[in-house]
C-alpha cells in the first residue's frame, strides 16, 4: 500500500511572543517543531504500512527550513520525503494550500503510484481552521473522514476502509471506499522513536524538492496570495479589561469563604435561588 | 486589495445559518448563529434564512419550526432518507446544491466536528473563502463580512474578508456567540430542494454510531456555573476538591490544559482555546494562572472568581473577583461555607 502524510512544520507556539510595540509575531529564535497533532497521522499511516506492506511518503508544503520537519519524519520511520517551496506559495490560505498540496499528490501519485490512503492531522497549531483536510479531499475527489479516532480494518482486496470517527456526542463507525483520505484525532497513538537504521537513513537521506512547476501547478494564479480567497485586513491585541480584579481579604471577625460568597451573591443575585435548586439536586 | 466584485457573485444576497441537527437534536450553537446572523442581516437589509439538512421527518419539522422561533425569515430544507445521519459527501451535495441554486452572500456554521468537516468541503467545493473559529462577526460600511478571530492562540487577534467570492463563509465555536432570546413565532416561508442523490450513489455507509456513556457526558459548555482546577493543585487527589465544590453547588467542574496532558483528567474537561468555550454565569478558577490560551475560552463568563497564590498571576488581568490565597486549603472552606448557606436557604424555603 501506499500511504501519503501531509505534516505541516509550525513554531512551537507555546514560545510566541507578541511585540509589545508592534503588535507582530516575533519568530527569530522561536523553535519549530512538527505540528504535534500530525504525528498521530504519521504514527497510525505507519502502523497500517508496517501491517499490509508498502511505504509511507510525507508532503510538506513550506519554507526551505521546512527541511528539518521533513527529515525528522525520515528518522520515524516514514519512506519518503517530499518539499513543495516556492515563493508563490507564499501566503496560502486553505483553499490555496490545498490546491497546492493536492497538485504535489497528484505528482507522487504518478511517480510512485496511487496512494490508497492520504493522512493529516486534525488541526495545526498555529492556523488552527481544520480545512487543508477536507480541501485535500474535495480536490482530488477522495472520500473523507476526518476526527478518525481508529482505523479499525484496511480491506485492500474490496477496496475499502472503516474507521471508527468522534462525532457529537458519540463515536460514528464508518465504512467507506478508498482512495479515503483520514484527518486523525489526537492522543490516539504514540510516535514511535524509530530505529537506529531510521536515525541514519533520516540524516542522510535526500529530501525530494519540488517547486510549483515541477509540482505540477499549471495555474499560478491559484497559489499564495493570488490564489486566496480570504484576506488578513487587521492584526490587533485584545483590548484589556478596563478594571482588575477586586481583592475579597478576611472581613474582621468573618471568614474568608462566606466574604467571597456574599460578593458572588451580590454580584449576581438570581444565583443564589438557583444554586439552591441546583445543590439540592445532589 | 478590494476589487470590484465580479459580475456573476452580485445576485448573491442574504445571510444563511446552518442548523445543525442530529439524532433529533439541534446543536445550540445554530441557535447562537442564529442571534448573530440576525445582526448581519439587519445591517445589510437583507433576509436571514435557516438552513435545514437531515432526513424528512419530525426532527427536520421541528428544526425548521424552531429557526423561525429564533429570528429566521424564512428556510431552506433539504430533507431525504438518506440525510438521516451525517455523511460528508450527502451533506455536502445538499448545501453546495442549495448555495448554487439559491446564492446567499454570507453562510455561517457551528466550529463543532460536524460543522468543520462540512464547512472546509462546501467551501472547496464552491471555491470560495472560509475564515474558522470567528469570535466576532460583522459587515463593513461597503457590505463585507469582517471575521475576527484569535491567532496564535489567542495572543493577537486579526479580522479576515473574502472580498471577491462569494458565499463569504465563517464558522463559530460553541458558546463564542450569546445565546438569543427564543420567541414564540409562526412557521414562515420555507422553501425545499431535494438532494438528487440516491443512497445508492452514496459510497460511505455508517455501520454503527455508539453514544458517548450518559456518565462521560459533560455539559460543560452550556453549565451555568464552572469550577475549575490548574496546576496549582499540584496533585490529581487535589482535584478532588474541585470536584468535591463543584458537587456541592451544582456546578460542572473542568481544568487548564496540562491537567489533561498529564492525564489527571479527561480531555473533554479541558477549558480554552484548544478545549471547550464556556459562557456560564459564575465561573470559579482555582490554581490557573491565565494564559491567554485559556483566557479565551473564559472570557464570555458573566462572574469570574479566581483563586491563585501569586497576586500578579495573569488570571487577575481578567478576573472579577480575586483571592490570593492557597486553593488546597481554601477550597473544602469554601465548599463547606456554601453548603451551609444553600441549605439554609434551602430550609427557609421548606418552612415559608
Ligand atoms: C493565525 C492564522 C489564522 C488563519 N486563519 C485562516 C482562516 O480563517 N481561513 C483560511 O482559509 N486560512 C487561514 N489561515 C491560513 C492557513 O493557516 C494556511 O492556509 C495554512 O497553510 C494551512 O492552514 P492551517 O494551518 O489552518 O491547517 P489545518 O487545516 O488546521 O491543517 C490540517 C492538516 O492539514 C495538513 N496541512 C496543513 N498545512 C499543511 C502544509 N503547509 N503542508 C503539509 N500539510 C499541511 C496537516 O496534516 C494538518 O494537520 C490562517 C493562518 C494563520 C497563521
Ligand atoms: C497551542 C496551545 C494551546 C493551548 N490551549 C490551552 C487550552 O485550551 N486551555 C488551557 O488551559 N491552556 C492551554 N494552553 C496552555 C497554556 O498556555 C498554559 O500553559 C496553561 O493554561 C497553564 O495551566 P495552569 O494555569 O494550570 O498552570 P500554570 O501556568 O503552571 O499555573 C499554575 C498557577 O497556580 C498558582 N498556584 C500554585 N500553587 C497554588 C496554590 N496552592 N493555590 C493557588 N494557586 C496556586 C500559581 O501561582 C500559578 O499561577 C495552550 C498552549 C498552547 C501553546
Amino acid at each position: 500500500m501506499h500511504i501519503v502524510v501531509c505534516i505541516k512544520q509550525v513554531p512551537d507556539s507555546a514560545q510566541i511572543r507578541v511585540h509589545p510595540v508592534t503588535n507582530t509575531i516575533m519568530r527569530q529564535g522561536v523553535p519549530t517543531i512538527i505540528n504535534p497533532y500530525d504525528l498521530f497521522a504519521l504514527e497510525e499511516a505507519m502502523r497500517l504500512r508496517d501491517k499490509f506492506g508498502g511505504e509511507v511518503t510525507v508532503l510538506t508544503m513550506g519554507p526551505p527550513s521546512a527541511e528539518d520537519s521533513l527529515r525528522k519524519a525520515l528518522t520515524f520511520g516514514a519512506n519518503r520525503a517530499v518539499l513543495l517551496t516556492d515563493r508563490f506559495f507564499a501566503g496560502s490560505d486553505t483553499l490555496a494550500t490545498s490546491f497546492a498540496l493536492a497538485t504535489a499528490i497528484k505528482k507522487i501519485s504518478d511517480t510512485w503510484g496511487a496512494p490508497d490512503l492520504v493522512f493529516t492531522g486534525k488541526q495545526t497549531i498555529d492556523g488552527d481552521t481544520a480545512q487543508v483536510g477536507p480541501g485535500i479531499a474535495k480536490r482530488l475527489g477522495l472520500m473523507q473522514i476526518t476526527y478518525a479516532a481508529k482505523v479499525t480494518e484496511y480491506d485492500a482486496a474490496e477496496g475499502s476502509v472503516t474507521i471508527e470517527r468522534r462525532a457529537e456526542g458519540g463515536t460514528q463507525v464508518l465504512k467507506s471506499k478508498l482512495p479515503c483520505l483520514v484527518a486523525m484525532l489526537e492522543g490516539t497513538n504514540e510516535i514511535r522513536r524509530g530505529t537506529m537504521a531510521d536515525a541514519l537513513r533520516g540524516a542522510r537521506a535526500e529530501i525530494i524538492k519540488w517547486n510549483a512547476k515541477e509540482a505540477g501547478v499549471e495555474d499560478l494564479s491559484k497559489c499564495g496570495l493570488k490564489g486566496s480567497p480570504t484576506i488578513v485586513k487587521r492584526v490587533f491585541a485584545p483590548s484589556p479589561r478596563a478594571e482588575k480584579a477586586k481583592f475579597i481579604e478576611i472581613p474582621e471577625g468573618g471568614s474568608l469563604p462566606d466574604a467571597l460568597i456574599a460578593e458572588i451573591f451580590t454580584r449576581q443575585p438570581a444565583l443564589e435561588a438557583d444554586l439552591t435548586e441546583l445543590a439540592r439536586g445532589f | 486589495t478590494k476589487k470590484e466584485l465580479p459580475e456573476h457573485f452580485k445576485a448573491y444576497k442574504h445571510v444563511w445559518v446552518f442548523v445543525e441537527q442530529e439524532r433529533g437534536q439541534v446543536h445550540p450553537v445554530s441557535w447562537e448563529l442564529m442571534g448573530a446572523g440576525r445582526i448581519l442581516a439587519d445591517k445589510l437589509g437583507v433576509e436571514l434564512a435557516a438552513v435545514v439538512v437531515g432526513a424528512e421527518g419530525e426532527t427536520v419539522r421541528n428544526a425548521v419550526a424552531e429557526s423561525f422561533c429564533y429570528g429566521a425569515d424564512l428556510a431552506y430544507v433539504c430533507a431525504d432518507p438518506a440525510l438521516a445521519d451525517y455523511r460528508n459527501e450527502a451533506y455536502t451535495a445538499a448545501m453546495t446544491n442549495l448555495v448554487n441554486t439559491y446564492k446567499p452572500e454570507i453562510l455561517l456554521l457551528g466550529a463543532t466536528t460536524l460543522g468543520r468537516d462540512l464547512a472546509g468541503a462546501v467551501a472547496t467545493t464552491l471555491l470560495t473563502g472560509l475564515t474558522a473559529d470567528s469570535t466576532e462577526l460583522d459587515v463593513d460600511a461597503d457590505g463585507s463580512l469582517a471575521a475576527t478571530r484569535p491567532t496564535f492562540g489567542g495572543s493577537l487577534l486579526c479580522t479576515i474578508y473574502t472580498l471577491n467570492y462569494r458565499p463569504q463563509m465563517a464558522t463559530v465555536r460553541p458558546r463564542v456567540m450569546p445565546m438569543p432570546d427564543r420567541v414564540e413565532k409562526p412557521l414562515g416561508k420555507v422553501i425545499e430542494l431535494p438532494l438528487g442523490l440516491a443512497e445508492a450513489d452514496i459510497v460511505t455507509k455508517v455501520l454503527n454510531f455508539i453514544p458517548d456513556r450518559e456518565s462521560s457526558k459533560s455539559n460543560l459548555a452550556y453549565a451555568d456555573v464552572v469550577v475549575a482546577g490548574g496546576m496549582g493543585l499540584g496533585s490529581p487527589e487535589n482535584f478532588q476538591l474541585v470536584r468535591q465544590l463543584a458537587q456541592a453547588i451544582g456546578a460542572e467542574y473542568g481544568c487548564s490544559r496540562p491537567l489533561v496532558q498529564k492525564g489527571w483528567v479527561t480531555s473533554d474537561r479541558q477549558i480554552g482555546q484548544t478545549g471547550k468555550t464556556i459562557r456560564p454565569r459564575l465561573y470559579i478558577a482555582a490554581g490557573i494562572s491565565g494564559a491567554i490560551q485559556h483566557r479565551v475560552g473564559v472570557e464570555g463568563a458573566d462572574l469570574i472568581v479566581a483563586i491563585n497564590t501569586d497576586k500578579n498571576a495573569p488570571i487577575f488581568d481578567f478576573a472579577h473577583v480575586g483571592i490570593v490565597t492557597d486553593a488546597i486549603r481554601f477550597l473544602p472552606a469554601l465548599t463547606e461555607a456554601f453548603r451551609k448557606r444553600l441549605s439554609a436557604h434551602s430550609r427557609d424555603k421548606l418552612a415559608s
